[in-house]
């Protein structure tokens, strides 16, 4: 479970987060939808434990635990996982090399040994092919002059194997074919446990029809501002956010 | 006519007395003699290179050589079998190999025999030897500039070796050459090696350097590669020195018609190191590459200086350089490229670029165009800075932890110098240097 409360974030002196506060259950997939310039990315850059932001009031507990006080690298060893809305190339890294260093990393900060290369190796050749990624592309520099939606792929390859308790995705649809908006969601809806929690920031409500969200959040001015179930989605589609923009301010 | 005093630095006068002591005890006295007092007369008119020298403005030697121990002597049978024993980062590599005991040939720990085409000498002996026709015809030939550490080694040059590599010999093996400093005193050493290869040749020649930490000893090697047509030469040079010693290097190659020259080189650990790679493109149509990686820590300071001269139409330079500083390690790059009037057509380019990653490293890149024909392609750049930030957050953000992080993106930094090198165990090796350099300072960071 992860509960954000009164989430106040500033960066470079501009408040971009005003007291956010919400809630996602064991089990949960909640989607948040909000303007351009909300402070979505922002949100999902705290909790995964990007440095660059000051945070000014409130907490984030993951299981009941600040997580606001751990590194990046912890928190992703304690089940936090953000799907890049914009992946990073890394030239000179292969993608196998990236994949197999994030593993073994996550895994000695479990305590757990090292995985057989054997093993490493069937695993990502399944989820790779769940992904409809060849495997070529895995020999290759992570991200380097892969497409937009490659990218995005890759993301969902990485979370798949790292089995993260709680997932971030932001924008992942933005950029895919209708196809690959099709694979992508499968191969996340196959992730969906009793235990695994979803945050899904995305614009477009198609993306809510192959993944569906058991709760919609709205999110303006760095606020939580109407929270409802996935029929709010529809309800946006049709109006839009101009009754939200003022909300808030 | 006004009487000038020139001002001496302490380590300049301990130079002239270790000149005065043995000039009259070093090999070769007759002929090659003349060649040495005229070689030390240039040395002491300048002195030791400063801050005021272009080539050496930000390698002081005056201020950062604070002493000149005295001359290594041949060494004694007990040391070179102690150098026998020696592990190498290169000894999963099968090789030919020729052994270097204190800037001395020593053949008794030398490979048994050579390949085929290859013709081995002693410079102590050749140096008194006036039969060694291609050593007293080659020295010295490899460059026109009047280099201070060239002059120097001139000067004091009392072993080392010649190779010959007979036209159209073909080697399988690399050669490799073995630079060991042994022993507990502090000594210098100004060891000469010429590699004298004819026409349609193809070798790989490793360099491998290795001595004692926590020992000032210093080194002066010149190396001089006469390079015929049509050759393909691939060289390495490892400079695993110790960590207080002193690594003066200076590589000066002809390079033929149609030749192609590849010479990497790698730094990891002496104080104060500076390579010099001076190449003369002399024949049409010949290609060269030169590459590096210097990983610095602590006070290190690593220089590297190039003048590459297109001196024959149609020739192509790459020149690829990668230093990773740490603590308060400097770094120099000087690169030039020089293309001479007859050169049209020259393809040069030339890359130096540099990681910092503490504040208190810094980086000094100097690169030079010199042109003087119309019809050329040259560029050249370089680039300075931390590891990108935005990167290492996303590497954390998959759970590896900061110096990890660092230690993935900087083995890929140095791999992109790394690949220039052909030979894959090779490259092996020199990603080992590099793993446990990155290994150990991750260690530190934690
Ligand atoms: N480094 C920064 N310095 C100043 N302002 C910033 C910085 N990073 C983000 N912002 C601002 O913070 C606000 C929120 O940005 P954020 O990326 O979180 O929005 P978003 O809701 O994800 O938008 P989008 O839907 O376009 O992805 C924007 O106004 C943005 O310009
Ligand atoms: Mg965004």
């Amino acid at each position: 479970m992860l509960e954000i409360k009164n989430l106040h974030v500033a960066i470079e002196d501009k408040k971009i987060l005003n007291g956010l506060t919400l809630t996602v259950n064991d089990g949960e997939v909640a989607a948040i939808m909000g303007p351009n310039g909300s402070g979505k990315s922002t949100l999902s850059y705290v909790i995964a434990g990007k440095p660059d932001y000051d945070i000014l009031d409130g907490e984030i507990l993951l299981n009941g635990v600040n997580v606001l006080d751990m590194e990046a690298h912890e928190r992703a060893a304690a089940g936090l996982f953000l799907a890049f809305q914009y992946p990073l190339e890394i030239p000179g890294v292969t993608t196998m090399t990236f994949l197999k260093s994030a593993m073994n990393a996550q895994r000695k900060s479990r305590g757990e040994d090292e995985l057989p290369v054997a093993e490493f190796m069937k695993r990502v050749k399944a989820a790779s092919d769940r992904l409809g990624i060849a495997q070529d592309m895995l020999r290759r520099g992570l991200n380097v002059g892969f497409s937009g939606g490659e990218k995005k792929r890759m993301e969902i390859l990485q979370m798949a194997l790292l089995e993260p308790q709680f997932c971030i995705l932001d924008e992942t649809d933005s950029g895919l074919d209708i196809d690959a908006l099709k694979i992508v969601s499968e191969g996340v809806n196959v992730l969906r446990d009793s235990k695994r929690s979803f945050l899904v920031i995305t614009h477009y409500q198609r993306l809510l029809n192959y993944f569906v969200p058991d709760t919609v959040h709205v999110m303006a001015h760095g606020q939580v501002v109407k929270t409802g179930g996935k029929e709010l989605a529809l309800e946006l589609e049709a109006s839009g956010y101009a009754d939200y923009k003022t909300l808030a301010a | 006519m006004s009487a000038v005093t020139i001002i001496r630095s302490k380590t300049e006068q301990a130079i002239l007395a270790l000149f005065a002591k043995h000039k009259d005890q070093l090999q070769g006295q007759g002929s090659f003699g003349s060649q040495r007092a005229k070689a030390f007369a240039s040395f002491e008119q300048t002195g030791l290179p400063h801050r005021r020298i272009e080539a050496w403005h930000y390698t002081d030697l005056r201020s950062l050589l604070r002493e000149a121990p005295p001359l290594a002597a041949k060494p004694a049978s007990h040391v070179v079998q102690r150098a026998a024993e020696k592990n190498w980062s290169t000894d999963q590599i099968d090789a030919t190999r020729l052994m270097l005991v204190n800037g001395f040939y020593d053949e008794s720990i030398s490979s048994f025999t050579m390949p085929q085409g290859v013709k081995v000498t002693d410079v102590y002996k050749a140096l008194s030897d006036p039969s060694s026709k291609n050593f007293h015809d080659h020295i010295g030939q490899a460059t026109q500039s009047s280099d201070p550490l060239i002059e120097l080694n001139t000067a004091f040059m009392n072993g080392g070796v010649v190779i010959e590599i007979a036209s159209g010999t073909k080697l399988d093996k690399p050669l490799e050459l073995r630079c060991l400093v042994e022993g507990i005193d502090p000594v210098s050493m100004h060891a000469r090696i010429l590699v004298i290869a004819g026409d349609d040749t193809e070798f790989t020649l490793i360099e491998s350097h290795q001595g004692p930490d926590a020992l000032s000893y210093q080194v002066n090697n010149v190396v001089e590669l006469f390079l015929g047509n049509n050759a393909h030469v691939h060289h390495v040079r490892l400079n695993q020195s110790g960590n207080y010693a002193v690594d003066l290097s200076t590589l000066a190659a002809v390079v033929g018609a149609e030749t192609s020259f590849n010479t990497f080189h790698m730094v990891n650990k002496p104080g104060i190191a500076r390579h010099q790679v001076f190449v003369k493109m002399q024949g049409e149509g010949a290609h060269l590459s030169v590459n590096g990686v210097n990983m610095l820590n602590g006070t290190q300071h690593a220089d590297t200086t190039l003048a590459i001269d297109h001196a024959a139409p149609a020739c192509t330079s790459r020149e690829l350089f990668k230093t990773i500083l740490d603590a308060q390690a400097t770094g120099v790059f000087q690169g030039k490229i020089m293309v001479k009037q007859i050169a049209q057509k020259t393809d040069g380019k030339m890359m130096s670029q540099a990681v910092l990653l503490s504040d208190d490293a810094k980086m000094n890149n100097k690169p030079e165009l010199e042109i003087f024909a119309d019809d050329v392609v040259c560029g050249h750049g370089a680039t300075c800075g931390a590891l990108d930030e935005d990167l290492l957050f996303y590497l954390m953000a998959r759970g590896l932890p900061k110096a990890e992080a660092e230690a993935l993106m900087l083995a890929a930094f140095a791999g992109e110098a790394i690949e220039t090198v052909e030979n894959e165990d090779l490259r092996a090796i020199l990603e080992a240097v590099v793993g446990d350099w990155l290994g150990q300072r991750a260690h530190h960071v934690e």
